[in-house]
């Protein structure tokens, strides 16, 4: 008994111990990342602006001949016969940005070892995480500490998987990691709680069902925040191109932007997480309300979790809406979900931090 | 294999007459009704006031109002979430007003402490669900109206739409067209041929998905309403041997709906027969309890045999629909008091209430009514203290753990008038000391008090009588609650889960293959996919057909077109067709023998590309075809 008790206590350490690791080699990371940003700057790129400003008689005929090339989600491969897109009426057809690198031999090399850091953090963190599972022996998410370290792994989890998948997403790198960090500098300094069993009202397999949903979701909803703020951004830097007499960017903004991928690419690829991870959300949601029912009698009573959970539901699906209906598609819509992701931030720190209710396991 | 640039192909073409306009027009019906979603409609109507009220209702339920329905809702949903709500915990609110005393008015005003059952929130979710009903019930009749219909017609100018794909080819157009079919049916597209060219639309069952989405969420709203109208919840505290019988009387206190009928409560009862708690001993989270399990014998129905079963935090007791949770627990110390004359007043477990979460620190009060004093004088006395689970002295009056390590009771008595014969009600957790006199030690100065061990008996001085503390009991609190909609919530939400994945997941698109003798003589193909904006797969699902139509309609070497015109279609369309649509492996022959000339022609001309393309698709089991679908 006390032997068992004395391994988990070592097992908590290393998990410690890991996470702190994770943390140092995320640094790494995050540095590598700013060197593939700052070399890739060397380039000129020019792309974008060539294709919205270059040849504006011919644009008409420009729109019908851009094709959806290999690098872009390889629809046409060599051998099958070639597609030709338009994108709908309105949008601009512009390719993607080169990426952080911005193509130039020395970024690619450091954004390759800024993405092998990351594996690398990731091993020692998702090990982390495990041994703090093992030290309770159960799912590591009773307490903040605990769920925000999974959320951070599957933030980046989703982040690799999309990288092994060959989306397009290397771009994403710099804020993911910086978020990763500032996320787990918050567990182990102010979240921190030693590693224990659950209070009973915890108890149950719905736990690990609602909880788990609730990280993948959340880690998901994350990456499609992250990709529709740049959406944003680079939206009006497009925007900002077309009319060369309005606002003009500075250098260094311009580099960064021109290098990101198109803004009809951005959204697209915040539309389709956040449409995926959705169903998964309510799913979430209903099974919290299960979960609610055998541990209180009632599967909805308002309390502010469910509340905010609820708000967080109905913002996206707002967004959803938006996409759909005319006069709210782009811009506005993509401000609903960033506005929705809040909600779910909100969910998570405000509601567990300030706000008192039936779900106050935050251990803080 | 060819590629022809648009500008080729779209001077091939012979110009619209109409203009941009017409072609747009066209483009227009292509791209009618991906969707059933209502049309947008901002004008102002100059009509009477049916036109004012056919305007308001086309408003009501148009997306734009839906969307800011939702959005309002989202809001209105936030106060209660920050304000707190009576329904959920009445004394905080108490609390807050009495903290709040300018605020309080205007809130109340505003419904805040009851935002959920408030007349603006009510309004809000009532107007999202006539629009959702408005906007189903002509979007329900609209998608069957699609589905009797039949995808629209090819638009002149296919190289318009968002994915297009070009070549030439010897096949005859007929010979196309036909292949053209064939393949999409395999696919499942739902397939009209018109003139030169085959329209086919796959992906309704995305539209059925959302109006299933759509009407579950009315299905939840309604269950949800049913269970607040018709449910009742109550709660009953019973000491461990103690039992309950489901009848108004034995709830502690109950909440009923609005339509609950008392006669409906169906006969079961259950006794409690043990209560179990233990709690962590040590770490930063000792106290925190572990398990609490309570063993109980229920039965069901007014003769049903006693079965044993135990309840927990998770796993509440079902009886006849309606669920025993386990809400609390605390302590009862058992006591028997005798009076000045020696008989036995009172005698039993008493109930605390605990005032200290953590540790079950229980405040103690015990009224005796009946009591006489040792002369035989009618009085009455009341004892008031604590119960302590674990006493340590030196810690002071406070539990330091939850679990019975070392259980004291801590009494001091008075006598006098309880107030409790007439007046207004009291609690039993409260003595009221206005009329009545604290037992004094012998003294006279120093107030009278004990600590009692459990089978420890306090004298009261002057020969007042004796109260011994024979033992401690559990007591734990029950949820008894019964909510009929529960099941249609259940139903409601996997039904939403499951027309959202298909709203969400399906892809609804269209393609449109056109083939037309050239001015060559060769024919030219031309297919393009319309989808709504976010179906990124559109292009690849387009080649995807495409280079399975080019095995029936090989693309023609590009530099010298094929003048033999005795290799045209040696295939029996028909036949063809109903053999592949009906199995997949014994359509070999067939298409072999269909795809001779093809190899052929693409063996004559130099081409690799076209030679490659045929042997590409010799194996008809395609692996990589396999590997995208
Ligand atoms: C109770 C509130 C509602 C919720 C939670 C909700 C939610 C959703 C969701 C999640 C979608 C999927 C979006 C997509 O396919 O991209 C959707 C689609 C849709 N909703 Fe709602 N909805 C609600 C009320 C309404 C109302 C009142 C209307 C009537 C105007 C409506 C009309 C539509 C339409 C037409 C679509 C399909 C749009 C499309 O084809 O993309 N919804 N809704």
């Amino acid at each position: 008994m006390n032997l068992a008790a004395e391994v988990n206590e070592n097992l908590a350490h290393y998990s410690n111990v890991l996470i702190y690791s994770a943390m140092a080699v995320y640094t790494l990371a995050f540095l590598a990342h700013i060197a593939e940003w700052v070399f890739g700057s060397r380039s000129a790129v020019g792309r974008t602006a060539a294709a919205i400003t270059a040849d504006a008689a011919a644009a008409q005929r420009a729109k019908v001949t851009v094709q959806v090339g290999g690098q872009s989600g390889g629809t046409a491969v060599l051998e099958r016969p070639k597609i030709v897109t338009r994108s709908a009426a309105g949008s601009r057809d512009v390719p993607d940005g080169p990426g952080a690198a911005g193509g130039t031999e020395q970024g690619d090399v450091y954004g390759r070892i800024a993405v092998g850091l990351t594996v690398l953090a990731f091993l020692f963190h998702a090990v982390g995480v495990l041994f703090r599972a093992l030290s309770v022996q159960r799912a590591p998410w009773g307490n903040m500490y605990e769920f925000s370290t999974t959320f951070a792994m599957v933030a980046v989890a989703t982040y690799l998987v999309l990288l092994a998948l060959k989306k397009n997403v290397r771009w994403i790198g710099l804020p993911l990691v910086t978020t990763v960090l500032l996320d787990l500098g918050l567990a182990v300094s102010v979240l921190y709680t030693d590693s224990d069993q659950l209070v009973p009202a915890l108890h149950s397999y719905w736990l690990w069902i609602h909880v788990s949903c609730a990280i993948v979701s959340g880690a998901s909803l994350y990456i499609g925040a992250v990709s529709t703020l740049l959406y944003l951004f680079r939206d009006r830097y497009e925007a900002q191109l077309e009319n060369p007499e309005g606002k003009q960017y500075g250098r260094f903004v311009k580099s960064v932007l021109e290098r990101v991928p198109s803004a009809a690419s951005l959204d697209k690829f915040a539309y389709r997480i956040n449409a995926t991870i959705f169903p998964l959300w309510t799913f979430t949601i209903i099974a919290g309300a299960i979960w609610a029912e055998a541990a209180w009698g009632r599967y909805w009573g308002w309390d502010p979790k469910e509340v905010w959970s609820f708000i967080t539901w109905v913002a996206y699906a707002c967004y959803l809406h938006a996409r759909a209906t005319a006069g709210w598609k782009g811009r506005k819509a993509a401000y609903l979900a960033l506005i929705a992701f809040g909600c779910y931030l909100f969910n998570y720190y405000g509601v567990n931090i300030f706000i008192t209710g039936k779900h106050s396991y935050a251990g803080v | 294999m060819s590629t022809t640039d648009t500008d080729t192909a779209a001077g091939r073409e012979a110009p619209p007459e109409g203009g941009a306009t017409a072609e747009e027009r066209e483009l227009g019906a292509a791209e009618s009704q991906l969707s059933t979603a209502p049309a947008e409609e901002i004008n102002v109507p100059s009509l009477g006031p049916l036109g004012w009220a056919r305007w308001f209702w086309r408003q009501l339920t148009s997306m734009r109002v839906a969307l800011l329905l939702l959005l309002l809702l989202s809001l209105g949903t936030i106060p209660g979430s920050l304000i707190p709500q009576t329904s959920i915990d009445q004394l905080k609110v108490q609390d807050f007003q009495e903290r709040h005393p300018t605020l309080t008015p205007i809130y109340e005003k505003l419904q805040l402490f009851h935002v959920y059952s408030s007349v603006w929130f009510s309004a809000i979710y009532l107007l999202l669900f006539i629009s959702l009903i408005g906007c189903i019930v002509p979007r329900t009749w609209q998608f069957i109206g699609q589905l009797r219909g039949r995808p629209p017609a090819a638009p002149r100018r296919l190289t318009r739409l968002p994915a297009y794909t070009t070549w030439r080819s010897e096949a005859e157009p007929e010979q196309v067209l036909e292949a053209a079919r064939k393949i999409m049916k395999r696919r499942r597209f739902r397939i009209h041929g018109s003139g030169d060219a085959v329209a086919a639309e796959k992906g309704y069952l995305r539209e059925v998905g959302n109006l299933l989405f759509h009407i579950a969420l009315i299905v939840l709203l309604v269950s949800f309403a049913a269970g607040q109208l018709w449910k009742t919840e109550g709660s009953s505290l019973i000491t461990e041997g103690g039992g309950f019988s489901n009848s108004i009387t034995q709830y502690d206190d109950i909440k009923t709906g609005q339509l609950f009928n008392s006669d409906d409560l169906p006969p079961f009862g259950f006794q409690l027969d043990r209560f179990t708690a233990t709690y962590e001993r040590s770490g930063p989270q000792m106290r925190t309890p572990r398990t609490f399990r309570a063993d109980v014998s229920y039965w069901d129905g007014a003769d049903g045999a006693p079965r044993k079963t135990s309840i927990k935090v998770n796993e509440p007791l079902e009886i006849s629909g309606y669920k025993v949770f386990l809400l609390n627990h605390g302590y009862s110390p058992v006591v028997t008091i005798r009076d000045g004359k020696g008989n036995v007043v009172h005698q039993g477990p008493v109930v605390g209430l605990p005032i200290d979460g953590a540790n079950l620190t229980e405040s103690m009060v015990i009224k005796v009514p009946d009591y006489r004093d040792k002369n035989g004088k009618k009085d009455q006395i009341g004892f008031q203290g604590q119960f302590l689970p674990t006493w340590v002295r030196s810690q002071g009056m406070f539990s330091v753990f939850p679990a019975l390590d070392n259980p004291t009771l801590v009494l001091t008595a008075y006598h006098g008038s309880l107030g409790v014969d007439g007046g207004p009600p009291q609690s039993v957790y409260q003595l009221d000391k206005s009329r009545m006199k604290q037992f004094m030690e012998p003294d006279g100065k120093t107030k009278f008090a004990r600590a009692l061990k459990v089978g420890d008996t306090m004298k009261l001085p002057g020969g007042g009588g004796t109260l011994s503390f024979d033992g401690v009991k559990e007591w734990a609190s029950f949820q008894i609650s019964h909510k009929p909609g529960d099941q249609g919530a259940l139903i409601g939400a996997v039904a939403a889960l499951v027309g959202l994945a298909g709203s969400l997941f399906i892809q609804r698109r269209r393609v449109w293959v056109r083939a037309v003798r050239g001015d060559d003589g060769t024919t030219v193909v031309e297919m393009a996919g319309l989808g709504r904006s976010e179906y990124a797969k559109l292009p690849e699902e387009l080649a995807d057909l495409a280079v399975r139509l080019q095995t029936d309609a090989p693309p023609a070497p590009e530099a010298e077109p094929d003048p033999e015109p005795g290799r045209d279609s040696p295939e029996e369309p028909g036949k063809d067709s109903t053999k592949d649509a009906g199995k997949g492996s014994a359509k070999d022959p067939s298409k072999g023998s269909a795809k001779d000339p093809s190899k052929d022609s693409s063996e004559e001309s130099t081409k690799d590309s076209a030679s490659e393309s045929a042997s590409d698709t010799a194996d008809p089991a395609d692996p990589a075809e396999g590997a995208r679908a």
